[in-house]
């Protein structure tokens, strides 16, 4: 099976589950269930080739210029993590389905679990590191998802999001480690970063790259001092526990050490801080873990500790203990998850998990007995179980670490870790299962059905089985996952087995299990002074930063943002004049080197009257009729100054642009006050001014200088020139832009058009649906009406010019191609003759006559200039590519037919449309009953009856 | 000619921008609408002024033309300014109608929101 596949199945499968929970919960658990199996199966087709020592990969390239693919590989140790998450998913699938109650929303559940579960195969499997990093987000949000899976408790909802936060602050850490790392080495690919530890360790750049992986890492295993995630992360549901913290999210921290242990590893750097931190966590969690009275509590802290050992051991650098490592991953994975389903199964049970209401129970529930003995005498380092014996491994080559100088450190401090971990082991069973019987249980404990404890059983048969006959059944997985962990090269000597001889290991090992029965037997003074001595609270230090950060923000936010369009306008033109400043004072300006042309008088002239025109706007727009007008004028000279400076297209644009804004406008300002209020003090609107001129300045200065000079470096609009004929078939070259070169811009941008008329038509429709309808129906005019709403000179001359400017319009846009025009043009044209008919007749007059709706025109538009893009996939082409021909019909001159034509009328279309719906719809306010005359035209020359009052005509 | 075409963007800019920053919403459509032709002028001008060059292509002789691409992306700018004034001046109205007040600076319950100076 491909391994797209494999990762892309739980993704696909994670849609089942939540559908088929309405045929039952056994079809909801199922439809998981075969999803992970599936999976399951076709990574172990991969197995004999793994175990041959080859590696399977999967490449798909996306961006190559970029580094983006999504190329997979599978190696032995991705073949490992991956056996541990889909297998023990399908034992968590099995077990969740009889754990769960009637009232859990099931199908959710197992939807997340396996979102989850996809994300983990995608980590473990990813060749990219930029895909690796999707994944690894993707953990992090799915499995806020799982840990506050009960909505309804607010320890689940601060437990979900302590475990986002931190983990996904870290994560952020990590993006730029791995940024930098992929930089260093030149490819996102692992396998290429892998064979450049030389050139990653020599970089300067190594050690911030080594601290922000770690941080990722640290953050996701749960490593001191970011280890405080976890416990609270308990709240989940004991299958989620049971999955997340024993094979998964927080071996994913390990597996990415383990990943990048060939090129990261080796340096003292490495050592001294992923060793300490593991020998810390592995001694603290231990000793926390002692203490814990909630059964769970004490599972985490203990995964905590047995995290912190791995870490350890990867940290040493060795290839030996990279080896335990694995081996130790392995045994942890297969005893914690039977741990805490066991647990789980206490809970479910007894309805407590606190230690100090329970015991006795070994009479109760023999069966769970029997697992969580095994299991919890494989954790405190017992033989004959796995545990003891990657335990004895990782004692004995603590041994033979110096740190700092020091032969004693390492190995005291885990020899102490080993010790509170037996005691804790000794705990869970004694406290919980020994002892009296008990007759307060919150409920009659008995073993539960077979559906829950097979999944710890056959862990625990693992358990024994790896114990008793570790190098035949775990020696080849070991073997070929380690051999992937150190890179290459031979495999140190090590053997798995129960009996290594008298071995300094041994005796630690036999002071170990030894004072942990102590301190068990002494386990009520010692718990008394535990819980005597003052300690720091995880929890209250993360909610007062966590408060402390929220308040900095909100300060932050507040400043900014108060509320004021105003401020935010200020903010934003002073921090870009600042910008400016910024680059003139810092960059170099280099001299003039284009002669200035000469003033003809008159350009001179429409200078002058812009110039006046916005004087007077500034000063005198109170009056806001007459600040109207004004724009009309500098929009005039504008159109002019692009007629005069080659640019016919802008020109023609911005004239007919101009008509429909005034217009549109006008219609607003009907409604709104005709005067602006002087209101800000004469201070403030000094400031506005002053902030107002140098934007002013900066504008201007940055295009004189920029007119002044020539181009830096050769510009693309020689390729448009060039090939504007030869290519597009037509010689305006700014159309064959417009149509061919950028169509696919232009696309975009008529859907934009398109958009902005639709949200217009969407607000008219929710304003109107208010009480601001009766308003409107009410309303006076606050101007004099004229007596003659439609004057009928008007009226003719606009339907005498209608087929006129269509006509005009139609030109516009079949010459557009080789002479200035075009769709767009075309377009404006065309509405500006159909709003002359509102203007002159009336809306309702007009309404009556419109066949076709403006959102269909606009709709048509943009199809038929998309359907034109697609008509290119057809001949092989690229989106949007145009074709032309000539064709030559007697009498008439050849003329050129080019796709781009076709494009070019999507483009009319829907400006027509957007234009006319746009101003269709602020006409609607004006509407009011009795506007509309129940002839044709208001004045008919043809109507023979009387009028029925003066007013209608 | 580089001149006047400089100080014109200038102008309008600096008249924009006054006027964005008053407190009423006709004003504030003004200033960008008058923001949009700077920008849209000053667009153009990075293609530098030539007079009599349009970007026509000459079939019979070998003439000088300008620069066609500012061109052709303004083109579509003027159009999408269009647009966008047309969504502001909208929900402009719609405010206006709906509190029967133009102010801009207004908070959900009428009040104005409190910017330093009174408004």
């Amino acid at each position: 099976m491909s391994l797209f596949l494999i990762a892309a199945l739980p993704f696909l499968g994670a849609v089942f589950p939540a559908l088929l929970i309405r045929a039952g919960r056994n079809a909801s658990a199922s439809a998981a269930g075969l999803t992970t199996f599936l999976a399951f199966v076709g990574l172990l087709l991969h197995a004999p080739t793994v175990f041959s020592g080859e590696v399977v990969t999967a490449r798909f390239d996306w961006l190559p210029g970029l580094g983006l693919n999504a190329n997979f590989f599978l190696d032995g140790l991705g073949f490992l993590f991956a056996t541990l998450i889909l297998g023990i998913g399908l034992l968590i699938i099995l077990y969740a389905r009889f754990y769960l109650s009637r009232e859990d929303p099931m199908g959710q559940f197992y939807t997340y679990l396996l979102l989850f579960q996809g994300a983990m195969v995608g980590i473990v499997l990813s060749d990219n590191i930029l895909l690796l990093l999707i994944f690894w987000e993707l953990t992090s949000l799915s499995s806020f998802l799982l840990i506050g899976y009960w909505k309804h408790l607010p320890e689940g909802r601060q437990g979900a999001r302590m475990a986002l936060t931190v983990t996904g602050s870290g994560g952020l850490a990590m993006i730029g480690g791995m940024l930098i790392l992929g930089n260093i080495a030149g490819s996102y690919d692992l396998s290429v970063i892998l064979e450049n530890k030389e050139a990653i360790q020599a970089s300067p750049l190594y050690l911030p790259a080594l601290i922000l992986i770690l941080l990722g890492c640290f953050t996701k295993s749960a490593q001191f001092p970011f280890h405080f995630w976890l416990p609270h992360a308990m709240a989940a549901p004991t299958p989620v526990s049971a999955y997340l913290h024993s094979a998964t999210m927080v071996k994913a921290g390990l597996f990415l050490m383990a990943r990048m242990w060939p090129v990261l590893a080796g340096t003292p750097e490495w050592f001294y801080i992923v060793a300490t931190t593991g020998l810390v966590t592995m001694a603290l969690g231990a000793i926390i873990a002692l203490f814990k009275d909630d059964l769970k509590g004490l599972l985490a802290f203990s995964t905590v500790s047995h995290l912190g050992l791995i870490t350890m051991l990867l940290g040493f650098g060795t290839k030996l203990a990279a080896v335990i490592a694995v081996f130790h991953i392995i045994n942890h994975a297969t005893f914690k998850a039977a741990l805490f389903m066991s647990a789980g199964i206490v809970d479910h049970e007894a309805h407590t998990r606190d230690i100090k209401r329970l015991g006795g129970l070994r009479h109760l529930m023999p069966v769970t007995f029997t697992i969580a003995l095994v299991a919890a005498l494989s954790m405190a380092g017992i033989p004959p179980f796995n545990g003891f014996l990657s335990k004895e491994m990782m004692l004995e080559e603590t041994v033979h670490t110096v740190w700092a100088g020091s032969h004693y450190f390492v190995p005291g401090l885990a020899l102490v870790a080993a010790l509170f971990s037996a005691a804790y082991s000794f705990r869970f069973i004694v406290h919980v299962f020994f002892g009296p019987k008990r007759d307060d249980y919150p409920s009659t404990p008995h073993d539960p059905g077979v559906g829950m404890w097979l999944a710890p059983a056959f862990l625990i048969t693992l358990v024994i089985l790896i114990g008793l006959f570790s190098a035949k059944i775990a020696g080849p997985l070991v073997a070929v996952a380690a051999g992937a962990v150190i890179g290459g090269g031979e495999l140190p000597y090590y053997s798995l087995k129960l009996w290594h001889g008298f071995t300094p290991a041994l005796y630690m090992s036999i002071v170990a299990v030894t004072g942990g029965a102590l301190l068990l037997a002494a386990h009520g003074p010692v718990m008394r002074a535990w819980n005597a001595a003052p300690r720091p609270e995880a929890k209250a230090i993360f909610d007062a930063l966590m408060e402390a950060l929220a308040r900095l923000a909100k300060g932050i936010t507040d400043g900014l943002h108060n509320g004021a369009i105003t401020r935010y306008g200020a903010i934003m033109v002073a921090f870009t004049v600042a910008l400016g400043w910024y680059a003139y004072s810092t960059g170099d300006t280099g001299p003039a080197t284009r002669a200035v042309m000469a003033i003809d008088p008159i350009p001179a002239l429409g200078w002058l009257s812009l110039v006046l025109a916005t004087v007077l706007i500034v000063l005198r727009h109170h009056n806001r009729l007459l600040a109207l007008i004004l724009i009309g004028v500098v929009g005039l000279v504008v159109s002019m100054s692009f007629n005069y400076l080659s640019a016919p297209d802008l020109a023609l644009t911005q004239l007919s642009v101009e008509v429909v804004t005034i217009v549109l406008m006008l219609l607003a300002l009907n409604f709104m006050p005709k005067e602006t209020p002087i209101e800000t003090p004469a201070l403030t609107r000094l400031r506005d001014g002053a902030i107002a001129v140098v934007a002013g300045l900066g504008s201007g200065g940055l295009i004189y200088a920029l007119m002044t000079r020539d181009f830096a470096a050769p510009t693309i609009s020689e390729f448009h020139l060039a090939n504007s004929y030869k290519g597009g078939g037509g010689t305006n070259v700014v159309n064959v832009i417009l149509v061919d070169f950028r169509g696919f811009d232009t696309f975009g941008e008529i859907i934009v058009l398109g958009i902005a008329a639709l949200v217009i038509y969407a607000l008219t429709e929710a304003v109107l649906g208010t009480r601001v309808r009766a308003y409107l129906l009410n309303r006076k005019p606050d101007l004099p009406q004229a007596g003659d709403a439609h004057p009928m000179m008007m009226v003719v001359a606009t339907r005498v010019m209608m087929p006129l400017a269509l006509m005009v319009a139609a030109y516009i846009f079949f010459r557009g191609h080789n002479l200035p025009g075009g769709g767009f043009i075309a377009g404006l044209v065309a509405a500006i003759a159909v709003i002359m008919q509102y203007m002159a007749s009336g809306f309702s007059w007009t309404s009556e006559r419109q066949r076709f709706y403006y959102h269909g025109i606009i709709g048509s538009g943009v199809l038929i200039a998309a359907a034109t893009g697609i008509g290119a996939w057809f001949n092989d082409m690229p989106f949007l590519t145009s074709a032309f021909g000539y064709i030559h019909w007697p009498p008439l001159k050849e003329f050129e037919w080019a796709t781009a034509a076709l494009f070019d009328l999507g483009v009319f279309l829907a400006v027509v449309g957007a234009v006319l719906l746009a101003l269709e719809s602020l006409s609607r306010f004006a509407w009011q009953p009795g506007t509309s005359s129940e002839y044709a035209m208001d004045i008919n020359p043809a109507r023979d009856d009387e009028p029925k009052n003066e007013n209608e005509v | 000619m580089e001149f006047l075409v400089a100080s014109a963007v200038g102008l309008l800019t600096a008249a924009g921008v006054y006027l964005i920053l008053r407190k009423r919403t006709f004003p504030v459509i003004l200033g960008l609408s008058l923001v949009s032709y700077a920008v849209n002028v000053f667009l153009f001008a990075t293609g530098r002024l030539m007079v009599n060059a349009p970007p026509i292509l000459n079939k019979y002789e070998e003439v000088a033309y300008t620069d066609p691409l500012p061109q052709a992306l303004v083109l579509t700018a003027i159009v999408i300014s269009f647009g966008m004034t047309a969504v502001v001046v909208m929900i402009a109205l719609g405010a206006f109608l709906s509190a029967r007040d133009d102010r801009i600076d207004m908070l959900e319950d009428g009040e104005t929101a409190k910017t330093g100076e009174d408004a």
